[in-house]
């Protein structure tokens, strides 16, 4: 068999590696279920910035998470635990502990590798009940985390999870939702400006069982949630939603991994992001997999982001692999723009002032998925952080 | 008594194939609860004299001026006219999504207004002229023209008609697409309005349609950027049995 050569005038070996694999005798990672993950720190190696992975991270800004030991203890939070979900601190032998997932980069197994005890939030009760749980007191001390969240067979709850104030953490975050049960799970990241914070949160989603996951992340100055869920029952319905908003000097990252397993499972991925002030970044990836087994799968991902002002990047990176002719429906959509002047139009052509009709896009743009969240506190809290982020540019 | 003053009128457009002359010297004046028909065949520049009334950015003002009792429109933002009292009703309304109808009714009249207007009376201002044109209670609560049909987009806009109360109001071919229970239906909101505020009307249509149920004081002829004809409703009745086949002829139109 001949080499690749790379004769076409520019073209040289994608960074991703591939066109070369014959000679140097290794093939890369072909699909998103290939990837190599393991518990320990040490499997993976130092992190050069240049990596598949990394690349659109500002890795300079997460060195500690990378490479150094963590402190794993546990920290202050602030709860209020209903009957029907209970809420607490376990040790690492802890059954319920990697059942969901294991980490496929090095800072996501620096926080396994370092995490003394896990918050274990777990659902039993068949009548909807809700749990807030607020983090505020981490501080700058680079830690490790570990959240298990079970929803237990046919229960049906509600988390929120709230943090704030100064962060340096890597965590991971399993949830597996059991046969038949439902969970509404919603992390809102509104850390304070120096905050860093980055979290991998592996999902299982169990025959017959719903699953609605949102993210939520408008302050921080690194903040990089990857959610990777896994529709591995039957019947399985996943909801993936996100929400986020960067400011001047921010980055705020997700890659979405959606993994249709099992037949006859649903699922819908959607992000939408705002971006304003000189340097906001923003990276959406969208890893869409519907598996060998999946038939009758129905899945649509997409990603929107509105760019207020100059200066600002947004990544949209949407993925979509199909690995069984036998689906009901499968579809990605990416755009990033700035404001449709026909909307601006038509508001102050109703007398609506330029900076008003603005803001009122914006919010609107937004509130689709503010009013996925399904907690009416939360709702209207997160309406009025819109407002004040929107406050910086509008005025 | 308010007068709209459009003089000497010309207006351009950037296209790909470069910068189109579509307004050439349009005059026209319109008093407080006068009604007049713009008609026209396609392309005659009928819309861009809507829009450039509305101010919107794409439609680049040569010469000539519009004046608002004395006041030069022209010179003014976009909810600045809105402000003084004119009113676009658009033949494609776009889309907000995320925003209730309920709060974008609300937050114009506020614009306008000056003030929030008191909460009670409003809503049942609001529902009542929802139900004038047969819109269902439910309207309020769907985000503004997001999955509305071409009807309901068109109530929807003689709805604000109704609640904002201009002095002035440019339909643009708000008859287009409606069918004859709708056209009717907007047709009286459009006659309600005036009734009750003595709105002077400026009504763009391509056919008579609108004008059996709306009847205009005067009716302009537009071709090729200019008004060819001006007469009263008879001219509408002419224009509906012979068309506009005899203004084409000495045009490059046709």
């Amino acid at each position: 068999m001949t080499v690749v050569t790379p004769e076409q005038h520019g073209l040289k070996a994608h960074s991703d590696g591939g066109w070369d694999a014959s000679e140097k005798g290794f093939v890369p990672v072909q699909t998103r279920s290939a990837r190599p993950r393991s518990f320990e720190h040490t499997d993976f190696a130092p992190v050069n910035g240049l990596e598949a992975e990394w690349k659109l991270t500002p890795v300079k800004l997460i060195k500690p998470l990378l490479d150094d030991a963590l402190d794993g203890a546990p920290y202050a939070i602030d709860t209020d635990a209903p009957e029907g979900i209970s809420v607490e601190w376990v040790a690492r032998d802890d059954a319920r502990i990697a059942s969901a997932g294991a980490p496929e980069e090095r800072a996501s197994a620096n926080a396994w590798t370092n995490f003394e005890q896990a918050l274990a939030i777990t659902i039993t009760g068949e009548e909807h009940s809700t749990v807030r749980i607020s983090r505020s007191e981490l501080g700058n001390t680079a830690r490790a985390g570990h959240i298990v969240i079970t929803a237990r067979a046919h229960s049906n709850g509600t988390v929120l999870v709230e943090s704030s104030g100064s962060a340096l953490l890597s965590e991971n975050v399993e949830v597996v939702v059991e046969e038949g049960a439902t969970l509404n799970f919603v992390s809102v990241q509104d850390w304070a400006d120096d905050a860093i914070h980055l979290a991998s949160h592996f999902v299982q989603v169990g025959r017959s069982a719903t699953l609605k996951h949102t993210i939520v992340s408008l302050g921080g100055k690194v903040v990089r949630v990857n959610p990777s869920v896994h529709l591995s029952g039957e019947g399985a319905d996943g909801e993936l939603y996100g929400l986020y908003f960067a400011d001047a000097g921010q980055h705020l990252e997700q890659r979405v991994y959606l993994h249709h397993e099992a037949a006859q499972t649903r699922g819908r991925v959607n992000y939408k992001g705002a971006l304003q002030g000189a340097g906001a970044r923003t990276v959406w990836v969208g890893d869409v997999l519907i598996g060998p087994h999946a038939a009758g799968t129905d899945s649509y991902e997409q990603n929107r982001n509105l760019v207020l002002t100059e200066g600002t990047r947004a990544d949209s990176i949407p993925n979509l692999e199909i690995e069984t002719g036998d689906i009901q429906g499968a579809g990605h959509a990416s755009a990033t723009g700035r404001f449709d002047d026909e909307q601006l139009f038509y508001l102050q052509a109703r007398g609506i002032s330029e900076a008003e009709a603005r803001r009122l896009v914006v919010i609107g743009f937004l509130s689709e998925i503010v009013q996925k969240v399904g907690d009416e506190q939360l709702e209207a809290r997160l309406h009025t952080a819109i407002e004040a982020e929107l406050e910086g540019t509008i005025s | 008594m308010s007068v709209l003053s459009v003089k000497d009128l010309h207006v351009s457009v950037e296209t790909e194939q470069g910068t189109k002359q579509i307004l050439k010297g349009v005059d026209l004046e319109i008093k407080q609860g006068e009604t007049h028909a713009i008609m026209g065949p396609n392309g005659s520049g009928k819309s861009t004299l809507a829009y450039t009334i509305a101010g919107h950015p794409k439609y680049h003002v040569e010469s000539g001026s519009i004046t608002l009792d004395g006041a030069e429109v022209l010179d003014m933002s976009i909810d600045e006219r809105a402000r003084a009292g004119l009113f676009l009703a658009m033949q494609y309304p776009v889309e907000i999504p995320g925003v209730k109808v309920a709060d974008f009714l609300r937050t114009a009249k506020t614009a306008l207004a000056g003030e929030a207007p008191a909460l009670r009376p409003w809503i049942k201002e609001v529902n009542g002229a929802m139900k004038a044109l047969r819109m269902d209670k439910t309207f309020s609560d769907r985000n503004v023209n997001e999955g509305f049909s071409g009807g309901e987009k068109k109530r929807n806009e003689i709805l604000q008609l109704e609640l904002l109360k201009p002095r002035f109001a440019i339909l643009d071919e708000t008859d287009s697409g409606l069918d004859v229970d709708a056209l009717k239906i907007v047709s009286e909101g459009v006659n309600r309005a005036q009734e009750s505020t003595g709105l002077g009307l400026l009504l763009i249509t391509h056919y008579t349609r609108i004008l059996r149920y709306i009847t205009p004081d005067f009716v302009h002829v537009f071709v090729d950027g200019r008004v060819a004809e001006e007469g009263g409703p008879e001219l509408a009745d002419r224009l509906e049995n012979e068309g506009y086949d005899r203004f084409l002829t000495d045009t490059s139109v046709a």
